[in-house]
């Protein structure tokens, strides 16, 4: 059976799936946003160092783990579209790199408010937090270049550039607590094994999958708007239900 | 444990609340705004094909 599995790279005919796909993520992400914050606030267990402090853990890991995880996509989909000329990855680049900007926002501020409390500091030039707030310039250096070019298609060019280059921050920030001497602490999760209560990894995996349809689903919004904005001149467009209506 | 001791995360309220509400915050902003985005590009698209029928005419 021959499937053409490059039909979906049309934007024509991504559009409609991407708008049958969002409920499939969307709806999962909500239930298991909940599920995760019942574990993580119910069920977990008060912290014996950091008492409740530490329950900025179900969002300040999974912001950080996906803000590095979308940026890695965001640059693929970017390579992908420089070299092989596909235009819909490179609007799947576009189309990630505001959520992935929010979810290093996201990183940065509970950070803050977690290292205030613990640290003494709302901030310190150490190397982890240093790499992730450059994380967050590379985003918006990605979506200030490309709206600063008029021609889509060199703008998909060059923040294609900017984010391939970019990528290497990426392992910095991941292994900046092993390199340098942080404030930071290192992972608590490691293939070795893990120092967590079982309750507190259930809610952080929970919340992580959460957060991660949430970026699929939103992505996917935000994708179709970008199709509909860079194909206006087409047929398929004209015809669409919800244009002609 | 009653409410107003679950608010007050033992005296670390503040910080938990302000990294959840702050969280959950910008993600309500994000879905309003792509939902926006869609809705402006669907009324000029109409626009658009408005134009298109009047110059058949």
């Amino acid at each position: 059976m021959a499937i053409n599995w490059f039909k979906y790279s049309a934007p024509s005919s991504f559009y409609g799936l991407a708008g049958k796909l969002i409920p499939w993520f969307a709806w999962p992400a909500a239930i298991l946003f909940f599920v995760g914050m019942y574990i993580g606030f119910f069920v977990a267990p008060t912290d014996a160092v950091q008492s409740e402090a530490y329950r900025i853990i179900f969002i300040h890991v999974p912001a950080s783990i996906l803000s590095m995880i979308v940026y890695l996509v965001m640059a693929a989909y970017a390579a992908l579209g420089l070299i092989f000329n596909t235009r819909l990855s490179s609007m799947m680049a576009t189309a990630l790199a505001p959520t992935g900007a929010l979810l290093a926002f996201i990183s940065l501020w509970t950070g803050a408010l977690w290292g205030k409390p613990m640290w003494g500091a709302w901030w310190v030039w150490d190397a982890r937090l240093t790499s992730e707030l450059i994380l967050l310039f590379l985003y918006l250096g990605f979506i200030a270049l490309q709206a600063s070019i008029e021609d889509p298609r060199r703008a998909d060019r060059a923040g294609a550039l900017l984010a391939i280059v970019g990528s290497v921050n990426v392992p910095i920030i991941y292994f900046s607590v092993q390199w340098w001497n942080t404030l930071h602490q290192g992972s608590s999760i490691k293939l070795s094994g893990t120092s967590m209560h079982i309750a507190m990894q259930q809610a952080m995996f929970t919340m992580l999958a959460a957060l991660w349809l949430y970026v699929i689903a939103v992505a996917l919004l935000r994708v179709r708007s970008i199709i509909l904005e860079r194909e206006r001149n087409t047929q398929w467009v004209a015809e669409l239900a919800e244009v002609k209506q | 444990m009653n409410w107003s001791e679950f608010f007050a995360m033992k005296g670390y309220g503040l910080y938990v609340w302000g990294s959840y509400g702050v969280g959950l915050l910008v993600l309500v902003i994000e879905i309003i705004l792509v939902r926006h985005r869609r809705k402006v590009v669907l009324h000029q698209l109409r626009l658009l094909g408005d134009v298109g029928n009047e110059d058949q005419k």
